[in-house]
């Protein structure tokens, strides 16, 4: 049951992610991203990650993914003109990927262990509670931190954002 | 086999991942290229939240966590950048965004 | 005893004339000069009455100069016999032609001229170095004396430093010296390494126990630094052209005494000379050659004091000679009386210089001799003494140089013969064109030279004469030398002084009597005689094979090759080369957003390969 899950979302995930790589228009990214965003909510579920799960739906998905929507009508992004080159890219662009690929699935397949499987149900540990434990107690000092930082970004997200005024 | 091996969830994590980079690489549009930095930052989450499944530690959804603020925030000034960019330049072409040559 | 006063006059003179001279008076400047001098001469006739009777030297340790592990070198001051002698002669005659140029460059001084201080300034200078290699009790303070001298005689030949044949003449000298120190170092250090010390005494004695081989290589390698400071074959060039500086100059320093440095070395190292016969061969071949060689072209030359110059050169050989065959006494002999003749001959040809406003060539002059009748005599008293008159100093002393070289290689006394010979003849020359027959030049006022430079040359023509007497040096210094067999020889005696009278005959036959034959002689050896007037080409046979290959390799490969292209080259080509890496790393930098994307990517997959390396290296 759980590989099915698995496998049917990981399918959707990837099937997703390519299309957000590969429309012309923005919007249509968007909207892939999006259901990228949704398989592997529901893989954090398998993995036991619950609030994770859910955070990444309503502020990853939600929130996130709304702005990039709002930005793309804002300025009426059109689809994409390939225009302009660069010829690094094209001489090393696919060889790069490759190796990249290769590199990462070399590590994970030689290096990490292949006995621990998942399934649903095999932690708990990544309840609300065990996150807010671990949140406010260990994590503390991050936490504050990340909050200076959003009261930064906002701040510059309205600074850069305004009109000049004339 | 009812069990999924842990591998593939990093398999899958190292996809999405070099997909993430592709589009990095080979798209023009600036709000493209964003969206392929979002999707890099979710496959590095999924290796996160898998790490923590195999060691029973709630670490990794805390990192994850972190990850996700950092994000969120990141978008929200990058976007705002590109507004200015646009309208500054009237273009989404990144290839255009060269006044840096000389 | 205060050996070190009498050096310090000297060097007090050159301080103070040298500071404050140009502020001072010709006669303040005098006084401090001629005072220092004087001061020296009157010290060291102290020194020699309260030494007594010495037999062995006496020494005057002053201050430890250089003290590095068992190797020490102090600066010490001895004073034996031979150092007596030296002394007397470097002040005596010294002090005599500093009187002198204060006649000869009183024109040197006033608003236009900047010369008459920094003249005796540099004479002062002079003394002191000379008096310090004198009196020096090893080899390294005779080598600073050696420099020294060197440093003032450059400076006094260049002392018109505004003609450029005054001071490449300057530079000759010193150039030349130069080699011939080169020699001297090497000699030093393989004393150093012979000896472990410089000391004269240690090192003396223990001379009898080194082997031949290596005492002969100090031995030859302290005879070019000999050949380079008194003029020998090969490296006498310099003397001839030395005649650039004034005439006093000429006379104290390339006459009386700096030339006769290398003698007094090589007779002070007389230990390590007796120990090695091959050494001691080699000084006597050079000097009879030398003597005979410069003989020869003293006889072409038609610049007065080229004459004497080439004169000296010749006579250096005979005292080369005399130490070559081990009579170490005659040489120092001849040294004495040569001081005084050639001394005399030199400011003479000055006095005649000075009357004539200036003119030096032997052609444009003739019949002075009852014009400038002091100058007149007291030249002929140093005439007749160069010329081996019988009873002469001269005489004296080239008689007994003649004998030990007979006793020694008769071939050597023939040849030195035969040179006595040409020596009467050149010296005659030149007395009978200056002084006899009708004037040739153009001058309307030849007067002669003031008492302040007529009295000097009348003291020293009194010591030209009877000098042989007074100071019968053989005797005085043979507690000093290894004893040499006293030889009277009659005939021999005759055969030189018939060879000196009969040069003296022919030079008055061709210049006096009939003056016409010397002219029809020359034209019929007309190639030979302009080899002898180019001075056998030396000096250009040096410059082609010596000088041009030298300055050439110096500018093409060493300037040129390594320096610019090299040494700046590899300066400049790491310099180019970090330019050119740069602007091939500036080519990163592309303004394009996506390439930097692709760096980023690369940089990432390096690095994983990294990683994984190492990771997989230490599982």
């Amino acid at each position: 049951m759980d590989v099915v899950l698995f496998l049917i979302f990981a399918f959707i995930a990837v099937v997703a992610a390519i299309n957000v790589v590969v429309q012309t228009h923005p919007i249509a990214s968007a909207v892939s991203l999006i259901g990228v965003m949704g398989s592997l909510a529901i893989l954090y579920l398998l993995l036991g990650a619950e609030f994770i799960a859910v955070a990444q739906v309503i502020v990853y998905a939600g929130a996130v993914m709304v702005l990039f929507i709002f930005v793309i009508m804002l300025l009426n992004a059109g689809a994409e003109v390939k225009r302009g080159r660069s010829l690094l890219v094209q001489l090393l662009g696919a060889p790069l990927l490759i190796a990249l690929l290769g590199l990462l699935a070399y590590f994970v397949q030689r290096i990490f262990p292949r006995n621990v499987t998942v399934h649903f149900g095999g932690f708990t540990g990544g309840s609300a509670q065990a996150i807010g434990r671990a949140l406010f107690t260990t994590y503390l000092l991050p936490f504050e931190v990340i909050s200076l930082l959003i009261l930064i970004a906002i701040l510059g997200a309205i600074v850069l954002g305004r009109k000049e005024l004339d | 086999m009812t069990q999924v091996p842990i591998s593939w969830f990093l398999t899958l994590s190292a996809v999405l991942f070099a997909l993430g980079v592709a589009g990095f690489l080979f798209r023009r549009s600036i709000i493209t290229v964003f969206m392929s930095i979002e999707l890099m930052l979710n496959a590095v989450n999924l290796s996160f939240v898998t790490f923590a499944y195999e060691y029973k530690q709630v670490n990794g959804h805390l990192f994850t966590f972190f990850v996700m603020v950092v994000a969120a925030a990141e978008a929200a000034v990058g976007l705002a950048i590109i507004l200015t960019v646009f309208k500054n330049r009237a273009t989404l072409n990144i290839d255009d965004m060269d006044s840096m040559k000389d | 005893m205060q050996l070190w006063l009498i050096p310090i006059f000297p060097l007090a003179g050159f301080l103070i004339n040298g500071l404050f001279g140009k502020r001072f008076s010709k006669g303040l400047v005098n006084v401090f000069a001629i005072g220092a001098v004087l001061l020296s001469f009157a010290w060291v006739l102290k020194t020699i009455s309260g030494l007594g009777d010495l037999t062995s030297p006496y020494t005057e340790h002053y201050f430890t100069w250089i003290q590095s592990g068992a190797f020490t070198i102090n600066w010490d001051f001895s004073a034996d016999r031979l150092t007596e002698v030296m002394l007397l002669v470097v002040t005596g005659v010294g002090l005599l032609i500093h009187i002198y140029s204060i006649g000869y460059m009183a024109h040197e001084h006033g608003p236009h001229h900047g010369g008459y201080y920094r003249f005796f300034s540099y004479m002062n200078l002079f003394m002191f170095f000379m008096l310090v290699l004198v009196l020096g009790a090893n080899y390294l303070v005779l080598f600073v004396g050696w420099e020294g001298v060197g440093l003032s005689s450059y400076l006094l030949i260049g002392f018109y430093f505004t003609k450029k044949f005054a001071t490449d003449a300057g530079n000759k000298a010193f150039i030349v010296n130069r080699i011939g120190d080169f020699g001297f170092s090497l000699a030093m250090f393989y004393i150093v390494k012979t000896f472990g010390t410089l000391d004269f005494n240690s090192v003396f004695s223990r001379a009898a126990g080194i082997p031949e081989s290596t005492l002969t290589l100090i031995g030859l390698l302290l005879l070019v630094g000999a050949t380079g400071k008194s003029a020998q074959i090969p490296l006498y060039v310099w003397l001839p052209d030395a005649m650039a500086g004034p005439t006093p100059v000429s006379a104290l320093i390339h006459a009386a005494t700096m030339v006769t440095a290398g003698v007094y070395m090589t007779a002070r190292s007389w230990p390590i000379y007796t120990h090695a016969p091959a050494a001691l061969e080699t000084i006597a071949v050079i000097g009879i050659a030398t003597a005979f060689f410069a003989a020869t072209i003293g006889m072409a030359q038609n610049d007065i004091k080229k004459v004497f110059a080439y004169s000296t050169v010749s006579q250096l050989g005979y005292m080369f000679v005399g130490v070559g065959v081990g009579a170490f006494s005659t040489g120092i002999y001849h040294l004495v009386t040569h001081a005084f003749f050639k001394a005399l001959l030199f400011l003479g040809s000055g006095a005649v210089i000075h009357s004539l406003s200036g003119e030096q060539d032997l052609r444009n002059m003739g019949g002075l001799r009852t014009k400038i009748p002091w100058t007149f005599w007291t030249m002929v008293c140093a005439w007749i003494a160069i010329s081996g008159v019988p009873l002469t100093s001269g005489f004296f002393s080239k008689d007994a140089i003649l004998l030990a070289a007979y006793q020694h290689a008769p071939w050597i006394y023939w040849v030195g013969t035969i040179t006595a010979g040409i020596t009467a003849f050149y010296v005659s020359r030149a007395m009978f064109l200056t002084f006899f027959g009708s004037y040739r030049g153009h001058e309307h006022h030849i007067h002669e030279s003031p008492a302040v430079m007529t009295l000097p040359l009348a003291v020293l023509a009194l010591l030209s004469l009877a000098g042989g007497y007074l100071f019968p040096v053989p005797a005085f210094l043979s507690n000093l030398f290894p004893p040499m067999e006293e030889v009277e020889n009659s005939s021999l005696m005759a055969i030189s002084v018939a060879f000196g009278l009969g040069g003296i005959a022919l030079a008055y036959l061709m210049y006096a009597v009939k003056p016409a034959l010397a002219d029809s002689f020359v034209s019929g050896i007309k190639g030979l005689y302009t080899l002898v007037y180019n001075k056998y080409f030396v000096d250009e046979i040096y410059d082609a094979t010596v000088v041009k290959p030298l300055v050439g390799g110096s500018r093409w490969v060493l300037w040129r090759g390594v320096d610019v292209g090299i040494i700046d080259g590899l300066a400049n080509g790491i310099a180019t080369a970090s330019r050119g890496v740069g602007g091939v790393l500036r080519l990163v930098q592309s303004g394009n957003i996506r390439s930097y994307a692709a760096w980023v990517v690369f940089g990432s997959v390096a690095l994983m390969v990294a990683l994984g390396m190492l990771a997989g290296g230490a599982r």
